[in-house]
Order: structure tokens, then C-alpha cells, then sequence
């Protein structure tokens, strides 16, 4: 898993029937110090965050298994809002 | 598996139910020298304790994670899985 902020939404009317009602966000993936740590990505939103939210993701087929139904073609998943990071 | 240090901790109160209940730490990966490489990353600590400092081994592959928290539909895919005590190289 990974922290990441929103910077954006992604809207696709058409799309493959599981992802219907999922919510698409663009999320700038970060290190423990909030700089960047590789290019922007889109991921399914699982915890209603918000722009500018720190987030944490989880990528590869753990992803889709973060939603319901979990059979879905999505490699990234926001699965968390972040209170702090104590480093 | 990766080697990495523990930086710290994360606190998230809004979040996916398959990780009420799991602590989330700060790691760095790093080296057989000890040099941090690459960017840092969130993983679980549910069977190890670790604590800020501590040089661990974290499984980066949510297969082995479901088989070690066992439950099969977990979308966790990195979890520590050991303290390290000593690297030779």
C-alpha cells in the first residue's frame, strides 16, 4: 500500500457493468514527506475522499478486491483517509 | 520480500473495513548497506510489533498476506512479517 492526495475525479458514463456507481479519482501518489513518488494514477474511491484528501491506496488485485462486486478490471483502490502520518 | 526500516505510523479513521483494527506503519526500503531505495510505502503490522526503527522484512504480495491473516477476500498486499536481526552479506 501507499500514500497518495487527491488532485482530481475522472467521470466515465460508459464503462464495464461492475464499475457502475464507482467513483473514479486522480490521486498523485506520495512519500511519508508528501513529495511526489511516481506519476499520477486513477483509483476506485472506496471512503468518499476528497480532493486534496491524503489517502492511502492499495494497487495490483488487491485493489479490486476492495470492492463489491470484487471481480473488476481495477488496479488501484483508495482505501483509507489519513489523520496524520507520525514519522 | 523487501528489507525496509520503520519510519513511523498511520492514523486513518475513514477507511476500508479490512483494516479496522490493523495497525498501518511508515517503511522505508533500504539496502543490504542500509541506504534507503526508492520511495517509502504503507505496510501492516499485524503479527510482528514493530516499532519506529526497527529493520524489518515486509511481504509485498497480497496472496501470502490472505494466507498469513487468513481470510481470502482481504485487499491488504504488504504486511511485515519479520524483525531483522541481522543482515550478512
Amino acid at each position: 500500500m501507499y500514500l497518495g492526495e487527491v488532485i482530481g475525479t475522472v467521470v466515465c458514463e460508459r464503462k464495464y457493468e461492475g464499475l457502475q456507481a464507482k467513483r473514479f479519482l486522480v490521486v498523485q501518489p506520495v512519500d511519508h514527506r508528501r513529495q511526489p513518488s511516481g506519476p499520477p494514477e486513477v483509483a476506485v474511491d472506496t471512503v468518499s475522499a476528497r480532493r486534496n484528501d491524503l489517502v492511502y491506496l492499495v494497487g495490483s488485485r488487491e485493489a479490486a478486491l476492495a470492492l463489491d462486486p470484487w471481480f473488476v478490471p481495477v488496479d488501484s483502490a483508495i482505501v483509507g483517509i489519513v489523520d496524520s502520518v507520525d514519522v | 520480500m523487501t528489507l525496509c526500516r520503520v519510519l513511523g505510523t498511520v492514523t486513518a479513521t475513514a477507511k476500508h473495513a479490512a483494516f479496522a483494527g490493523r495497525k498501518l506503519m511508515v517503511v522505508q526500503p533500504i539496502d543490504e548497506r542500509r541506504q534507503p531505495i526508492g520511495a517509502s510505502f504503507i505496510a501492516v503490522d499485524h503479527v510482528c510489533s514493530a516499532g519506529r526503527g526497527d529493520l524489518v522484512l515486509v511481504n509485498r504480495e497480497g496472496n501470502g498476506v490472505r494466507q498469513v491473516l487468513s481470510d481470502d477476500s482481504l485487499p491488504i498486499r504488504s504486511l511485515i512479517v519479520g524483525i531483522v536481526d541481522e543482515v550478512e552479506v
